[in-house]
């Protein structure tokens, strides 16, 4: 994966001509179902099938070989519905599926505890991603059987999947060219969403998280999907984002202390001060690392990742090490503090926003402003993306990525050219990073491990470098869905990986990879644009 | 074609001059002590067989490599001397305004073909937008952008791939990624243009349209024309001067004519003796058998 980070690299050749009707090999199908049990045991077994419980005084480890049966049983009919599509068999799989489907649905909805225990796994969840499953192939054989019926001739696996993989294509460039009113929608939807009818406290919570992620997405697709630089410690920006807001903002803060001030500095100052921060970070990572590429970057931007970490977390004089700093004001609205719990004293300064405007504190109100600060500037790390994709500099990031020998026989200064890259994304990290400690009101180096940079270059992967809708949908995939879901919580890195894995199995380039050019002589309906259609279908 | 496509003799003002250029790579000797000149408005070839170091003294002139010993020396009109060797190798391009095409061709792959043309222009578009800061608010910098893709309209009609403007560079054939990376080249308004084998892989038909687009240039944009090549119809139809590498060192340097007849060229390319034509594996053989007359050029 890290070695080649260019769009839209497609394996070319796929078997297609495979023969329906060709003799059943009884014995290759019971290996691969035996194959299939046997990974999927193996998966299991340890990650299902143990589970350690806190008890009160201890732990207690809970067998559930039941879950681990199920998991093999559901595995194994999968399995088998894909070898029987495979084999031509679609009325079989259709009318399997579509009754194992209904059947749990109908439980589901119906059925209420006395039908749950009949049910593999505990998770409601879970089951009704079988349900889905369990749909979705009963329709895919439908459809296999209807086109065979007008076809007359019996489809192919092969073909398939290269039209799975085409519509995806089209899919793509189909929301890369209609980004504007989908940008448009999603932008309504997301603000009206604090204020729609059963949005609760717990949801706006998800939505601040979730655009967080959207953001980091962003700010870090300008490194990977633009400038094609696998950056594997973006993490770090965010913390040098965070620290460098906590720092000035908290009346905690060691540094404050020293300084000798008592009130922390206002949201306002400290957000571009640390955005600077981190790009300052950015540059200085930039530096060592300019003549790496793909791998070795990768590598060295993961121990940058960790270096900060491991310094905020020694650095005691400054951050106070694992404590952690706290005590960090939520962002002030028109001069006037938002904070909900303040000492005496400082409530005799201060004049909070809503007793100015005669209203009662509300947790809520708060959080509502949280989510408009996020959303505004995700919106400003999105629209610099799309804007700066169309300068001279964005092109040059596309063309670095692309081909950099070339990019200097054509007097393109590369290290001016990645170095800008790196500051600007690191920039936007350091913001949502600044986000991240007023939000929490609390920052310690535990919030800034690698796994956070695996999950925000997840999110870009998945979403397909450099699509910022991708990055959107791939936010709620990742983030939005396993919030929801709490309680599937356990399964989560198993959905996460399994979703990786399939992914990159599927659509190598991420979900809605399509590259739109940043310029256009003959205008979108012009020659090149027709011809270029009529190469997708 | 007007101009004056022929009223220059060789060397009637130096544009390059190379001077006991000499590249080492620890023992092994790629280039050994090479001079010679490259015209303004004039087409130099540099032949040779393979591993002559051919495509080394392109990569010394560009900056991609540093040469061991030797001067190179750009004279343009009204301006002091650019010494090539002392500057890092984008701005031989920026600067001095040299600029190359690859013998494997490097294009931005997935990126269009006016785009590839449009980022060729970027150190101008670069000013223009204020770097940067000026061009996220989008003041004045519409208008460079438009110039900059009349230029590569200019370019893409000269080289007949306009209908094709929006589409994938990769997606073009061979031989016209060939005339589009030309094309490249020229949108960063060269003084002196390198081409790495530019009719590698053309069929003949290709190659006469390079032929006319390489003469083109020479005559209406006024411009000095390096050229590596292996394929003697084009070298020799529109080569002003020759220069012949062998082994590293300069062997002949003259007109066409005079290459051609020159007794040093015939022996590097035909060898003296028959054997210089058999495939390796024999030449080994003839040579551990004391039978000899292989090694005659070494």
């Amino acid at each position: 994966m890290a070695a080649n980070i260019a769009p839209a690299s497609r394996p070319a050749g796929r078997p297609v001509d495979r023969p329906v009707d060709r003799p059943v090999d009884r014995r290759g199908i019971l290996i691969e179902l035996g194959g299939t049990a046997l990974v999927v045991f193996a998966l299991t077994v340890s990650l299902v099938g143990f589970h350690i419980k806190d008890i009160s005084g201890g732990i207690t480890l809970d067998l559930r070989f039941v879950d681990v049966a199920s998991a093999v049983a559901i595995a194994l009919v999968v399995r088998g519905w894909t070898i029987l599509m495979r084999h031509g068999y679609h009325r079989v799989v259709a009318i399997s599926a579509a009754a194992v489907a209904a059947l749990l649905v109908v439980s589901l909805l119906f059925g209420g505890a006395g039908v749950q225990p009949w049910l593999p796994f505990k998770a409601e969840l879970l089951q009704w991603l079988l349900a889905v499953l369990s749909a979705g192939f009963a329709i895919g054989a439908g459809l296999r059987i209807s086109r065979d019926g007008r076809s007359g001739v019996a489809g192919h696996d092969g073909a398939a999947l290269d039209e799975q993989d085409a519509l995806m294509d089209r899919v793509g460039a189909h929301v890369q060219r209609n980004s504007l009113w989908i940008g448009g929608v999603l932008f309504a939807a997301a603000a009206c969403f604090p204020f729609m009818p059963g949005v609760n406290l717990q949801y706006l919570d998800i939505g601040v998280l979730v655009l967080t992620y959207i953001m980091l997405g962003w700010g870090l697709n300008i490194v990977v999907g633009l400038a094609g630089l696998l950056d594997l410690g973006y993490v770090a920006f965010y913390a040098v984002g965070a620290y460098s807001f906590a720092l000035f903002a908290s009346p905690d803060s060691p540094l404050l202390q020293d300084l000798g001030l008592t009130e922390g500095i206002s949201f306002w100052l400290c957000l571009p001060f640390a955005g600077l921060m981190a790009a300052l970070a950015g540059v200085a990572l930039g530096f060592p690392v300019l003549r790496l590429r793909g791998d070795y970057l990768a590598i060295v931007t993961l121990g940058f990742g960790e270096m900060i970490r491991v310094t905020l977390l020694n650095f005691y004089s400054l951050t106070k090490g694992p404590d952690g700093i706290s005590n960090i004001p939520p962002p002030s609205l028109l001069g006037y503090s938002t904070q909900s719990k303040m000492d005496e004293e400082t409530l005799q300064n201060t004049t909070e926003f809503h007793t100015a405007m005669g209203w009662d504190f509300n947790q809520a109100d708060t959080t509502i402003l949280l989510y408009f600060v996020i959303l505004a500037m995700a919106l400003t790390t999105n629209f610099f993306t799309v804007r700066v994709r169309k300068l001279p500099v964005g092109r040059a990031w596309e063309a670095l990525r692309e081909d950099e020998v070339a990019c200097r026989s054509l007097g393109i200064n590369p290290t001016n050219t990645k170095l800008t890259a790196f500051g600007f994304g690191a920039m936007f990290g350091g913001f949502a990073g600044s986000f991240f400690a007023t939000r929490q009101t609390f920052v310690s180096p535990e919030s800034f491990t690698f796994i956070e940079s695996a999950v925000i270059l997840a999110i870009v992967v998945l979403g397909g470098f450099g699509s910022q809708i991708g990055v959107v949908v791939a936010a709620f995939l990742l983030i939005g869905l396993p919030e929801i879901f709490r309680e599937v919580q356990e399964y989560r890195m198993l959905f996460f990986g399994g979703s990786m894995v399939l992914i990159m199995l599927w659509r190598p380039a991420g979900l809605l990879a399509h590259r739109e050019p940043t310029i256009r002589m003959h205008g979108r309906k012009g020659r090149g644009g027709r011809a270029e259609a009529d190469r997708a279908t | 074609m007007t101009g004056p496509a022929n009223g220059h003799g060789p060397g009637e003002r130096p544009l390059l001059t190379v001077e006991h250029l000499t590249m080492r790579f620890g023992g092994l000797v790629a280039i050994d002590d090479v001079s010679f000149q490259a015209a303004d408005r004039e087409i130099t070839a540099i032949i040779g067989p393979n591993g002559a170091g051919k495509t080394t003294v392109f990569n010394c002139l560009t900056g991609f490599y540093k040469p061991t010993v030797g001067r190179l020396t750009l004279e343009l009109e009204g301006h002091p001397p650019i010494f090539l060797e002392r500057m890092e190798g984008f701005r031989i391009a920026s600067r001095a305004r040299v600029a190359r095409t690859f013998q494997n061709i490097r294009l931005f792959p997935k990126m269009t073909l006016l785009e590839n043309l449009v980022v060729a222009q970027h150190n101008k578009l670069m000013r223009a937008s204020g770097y940067t800061v000026r061009g996220l608010f989008g003041f004045g910098y519409r208008q460079e952008e438009e110039k900059a893709v009349d230029r590569a309209r200019y370019w893409l009609e000269q080289i007949g791939l306009v209908d094709r403007a929006d589409d994938d560079a990769d997606s073009l054939p061979y031989g016209d990624q060939r005339r589009l990376e030309i094309a490249r080249a020229m949108c960063t308004e060269p003084v002196l243009l390198c081409l790495d084998e530019p009719a590698a892989g053309l069929n003949p038909r290709e190659s006469a349209d390079l032929n006319d687009l390489l003469t083109f240039i020479r005559n209406e944009h006024r411009i000095g024309i390096l050229l590596i090549e292996h394929d003697m119809s084009v070298v020799m139809q529109i080569s002003d001067r020759i220069v012949v590498l062998d082994y590293g060192r300069k062997i002949s340097d003259g007109d066409p004519e005079f290459v051609r007849q020159d007794p040093a060229v015939i022996r590097a390319y035909l060898g003296e003796e028959e054997e210089e034509d058999l495939p390796d594996i024999v030449k080994q053989d003839l040579s551990t058998d004391g039978a000899g007359g292989a090694g005659a050029l070494s």
